[in-house]
C-alpha cells in the first residue's frame, strides 16, 4: 500500500515532534499509522477524511500534552540538540556539505535502503502487488490487510522520526507551528517523484534548496518578494502533478480501502 | 436461548441519526483519559465544557460566532463531497474570499452600506471560486486527483498572504502585518449591538437552506448526486459529470470564500495572517459529522461553536489547555467515521 498510507504520514510527522528521543518519536509515529490502520484498512473508511482527522487529533494531542507538561513557559523548554558529525575534515568545498546532523545522514541511507526493501524483497513485492492490485494478491494468499497495517506503521516511524528531527536536530525546542506543513509538501515530494524512492531524495533536495536560497535572498537585502519565492515548489508539484498523470504512475489501488468480502 | 448474529445488511433507519449522537458519547469517554491527565474531575470539566456556556448570554452568543464560519465552511465541504468531489481546499479558498473582501473594503471607502454589503458578498464569492477554479479545471479536464491540489493551493494562498501583508498591503499606520482596516459601510451589521455576532451568521443560515434546496429539491442536484454516487451510470443516462462537478466545484468554493469574507466584515476589519486557523478544515469535520446533510452541518457547527466556547470556559475555569477543543473535535471525527462503517451491518436474532 505504498501510499495508502498519504495522510498518515502527515500525521505520524507532527505527533512525533513533541517527544525528546527519536526512539519515542518512532513509537508514537508507528501508533499514529496503527490509528490509520485502523481507520481505513479494516473499518474501510474514507483515507483522505480519516488522514485528516488523524492529523488534527494528532497535533491537538501534542499541543495539550505541550501544555500539561510544561504549562505556558515564557521561554520554550530547551534540549541540547545532536552535534553535527563531519565526514570529510576540512576538506575545501566537500567539507562544510558533509557537517551534518546523524539523523540526516540517516535519511540518505534510508533511500536505497527503502528501494531494495520496496523492489528486491519478497515483502517490497507484496506491498507493491497489494498496492496495485488488492483483489489479486488476496488471490495469492497474501495478507493484504496485514500487509496495508505493516507498511502504515513502518510510514509512521518515518515520520515520527522526521518530526523529532525538527526538535532533536536543528532547533532543540519545541513550538506550535514547528511543522508548517511539512508532512503536506511531503505528500507532494512522493507525487513529484512519481512513487520512486531515489526520485523522492531529489525532490527533496529541490524542496530544500529552495527553501535556503530564499533565505539567502532575504539576508542579502534585495527586495524581493520571497514569500512568492517559497510558492514554487508547490507550483511545480500541481505542473508536475498535471504531467505525471498523463503517465499513471500511480498505484492502482491508490486511495481504494480493500473489503474482503 | 437466543442467539445474535451479525450480517451484512443496512442497519434499520433509526439508527443513522442516532450515529452522532453515540459518537459524542463515547468520544466524551475516550477523552476522559486526557482529561484525567492533568488531574482535575472530569465532570467539572464536562460541566464548564458543555453547560456552562449556557448559563451566560455572553458566552452563548460567543458560541454563535464561533459556529458562524463553520456553517459556511460546512456547507461548502458538504456540497462538494455529495458530488464525489474531495474539496480539501475550504481553507485556502475561504482565505481567498478574505483576500477578496479585504481589498474590495478599502476600495469602498465612502460607501454606503446599501452598495458595500452585496458587493462583499459577491467578492468574497468571487474570491472562493478564482481559487477553486485551477483544481476544478484540472480535475475535470484532466483527471488530476483533486485532493492533492486543493490541498497545495491551501499552501500557497499562506505565502500570498504573507507576501501581501509584509509588502503592498502593510498597514502604513501601525505597520504591523495587517492590512487597513475595510471602510465601515464595508463592516457587516451586527445582530446584537456590542457583540461580536453579525451579520454572518444569517448569511450561513440562508447559504445552508439554499444548499438544502440545491441538492435535494432542484434537477441540478439530481445531477450532482448521481455524479457523486455513481459517475458512469449518470454519463450513460445523459449527465455531463464534467460540467456538473465543476459547477459544484466552484460553488462550493464559493460558499468557503463567503465565511473569509464574514471573517474579516464581521469579527477581523482587515487581513491577518492566520486569519482562518482550521476555519477550512474544521469544515471537513462538521460536513462529515453532519452526514453531508446542511440540516445536519447546521447542528453539528453550533456543536462546534459549543466545543470551541466550552473548552475557553474549561481553559478559564480549570486551567486545562484550551487544545482540549481540538482534541475532542478530531475525536469525535474519528469515532463518527468509525461508527457509520457499523449502519452497514445489523443485528439479527437467530433461533
Amino acid at each position: 500500500m505504498l501510499i495508502g498510507a498519504f495522510t498518515g504520514f502527515a500525521t505520524a510527522y507532527l505527533t512525533g515532534s513533541l517527544w525528546a528521543g527519536v526512539f519515542a518519536a518512532c513509537l508514537i509515529g508507528i501508533l499514529a499509522g496503527l490509528l490509520m490502520a485502523l481507520m481505513t484498512v479494516y473499518l474501510g473508511v474514507n483515507q483522505h477524511v480519516s488522514g485528516l482527522g488523524i492529523t488534527l487529533f494528532c497535533t491537538g494531542l501534542a499541543y495539550y500534552a505541550f501544555r500539561v507538561i510544561f504549562g505556558t513557559p515564557s521561554h520554550p523548554p530547551q534540549i541540547t540538540p545532536f552535534d553535527q558529525v563531519n565526514l570529510m575534515g576540512d576538506v575545501a568545498v566537500l567539507g562544510p556539505i558533509f557537517r551534518q546532523y546523524p539523523l540526516t545522514y540517516y535519511a540518505i541511507v534510508l533511500v536505497p535502503v527503502v528501494w531494495v526493501i520496496l523492489y528486491r524483497t519478497n515483502f517490497g513485492l507484496k506491498i507493491r502487488a497489494v498496492g496495485e492490485n488488492p483483489e489479486a494478491a488476496d488471490a495469492a494468499g497474501i495478507n493484504v490487510y496485514g500487509v496495508r497495517t505493516v507498511s502504515l506503521m513502518i510510514a509512521g516511524a518515518f515520520m515520527g522520526v522526521a518530526g523529532a528531527f525538527l526538535t532533536l536536530s536543528t532547533l532543540g525546542f519545541f513550538t506550535f507551528d514547528i511543522i508548517a506543513g511539512r508532512g503536506w509538501v511531503c505528500i507532494a515530494l512522493v507525487i513529484f517523484a512519481n512513487w520512486i524512492p531515489q526520485r523522492v531524495l531529489l525532490g527533496a533536495f529541490i524542496f530544500g534548496g529552495v527553501q535556503a536560497l530564499q533565505l539567502r535572498l532575504q539576508l542579502t537585502g534585495v527586495k524581493f518578494p520571497y514569500e512568492l519565492f517559497l510558492t514554487l515548489p508547490y507550483v511545480v508539484t500541481i505542473i508536475a502533478l498535471t504531467i505525471a498523470n498523463r503517465n499513471a504512475a500511480y498505484p492502482a489501488a491508490l486511495l481504494k480501502p480493500y473489503k474482503r468480502e | 436461548m437466543s442467539k445474535f448474529r451479525i450480517e451484512k445488511a443496512p442497519a434499520p433507519a433509526w439508527v443513522r441519526p442516532a450515529i452522532p449522537v453515540a459518537a459524542v458519547v463515547v468520544t466524551f469517554v475516550i477523552t476522559l483519559v486526557f482529561i484525567a491527565w492533568v488531574k482535575v474531575n472530569p465532570l467539572h470539566t464536562y460541566y464548564y465544557f458543555l453547560v456552562a456556556p449556557f448559563t451566560s448570554t455572553v458566552s452563548m452568543i460567543e458560541l454563535l460566532v464561533k459556529a458562524t464560519p463553520l456553517f459556511l465552511t460546512g456547507a461548502a465541504v458538504a456540497f462538494a463531497f455529495k458530488a464525489g468531489y474531495y474539496n480539501i481546499g475550504a481553507e485556502g479558498q475561504l482565505t481567498a474570499g478574505a483576500i477578496a473582501g479585504a481589498w474590495l473594503g478599502v476600495v469602498l471607502e465612502g460607501s454606503t452600506p446599501w452598495i458595500s454589503l452585496p458587493l462583499m458578498i459577491i467578492c468574497g464569492f468571487l474570491g472562493g471560486v478564482l481559487w477553486a477554479m485551477v483544481p476544478a479545471l484540472l480535475k475535470v479536464k484532466l483527471g488530476v486527483d483533486e485532493v492533492v491540489t486543493t490541498l497545495l493551493m491551501n499552501s500557497i494562498i499562506v505565502y500570498i498572504v504573507s507576501y501581501l501583508l509584509n509588502g503592498p498591503w502593510r498597514d502604513p499606520v501601525s505597520m504591523w502585518p495587517q492590512s487597513p482596516d475595510i471602510d465601515q459601510s464595508a463592516m457587516f451589521f451586527k445582530l446584537i449591538p456590542r457583540s461580536r455576532l453579525h451579520f454572518g451568521f444569517i448569511l450561513g443560515l440562508i447559504t445552508l437552506a439554499v444548499i438544502w434546496y440545491l441538492i435535494n429539491r432542484s434537477g441540478f442536484g439530481l445531477k450532482m448526486r448521481a455524479a457523486g454516487s455513481n459517475a458512469e451510470a449518470a454519463r450513460f443516462s445523459g449527465v455531463n459529470v464534467g460540467n456538473t462537478i465543476l459547477a459544484t466545484a466552484l460553488i462550493s468554493g464559493g460558499i468557503a470564500g463567503l465565511a473569509g469574507v464574514g471573517e474579516v466584515a464581521g469579527i477581523h476589519f482587515h487581513l491577518i495572517p492566520g486569519l482562518s486557523s482550521n476555519l477550512g478544515y474544521t469544515g471537513i469535520i462538521v460536513a462529515t459529522l453532519g452526514a453531508l446533510n446542511p440540516i445536519g452541518v447546521g447542528i453539528a457547527a453550533l456543536f462546534f461553536g459549543l466545543i470551541e466556547t466550552g473548552s475557553l470556559t474549561v481553559s478559564r475555569a480549570l486551567g486545562v489547555p484550551v487544545y482540549l477543543g481540538q482534541v475532542v473535535q478530531a475525536a469525535l471525527l474519528l469515532v463518527t467515521l468509525g461508527m457509520f462503517v457499523l449502519t452497514n451491518y445489523r443485528l439479527k436474532r437467530e433461533g
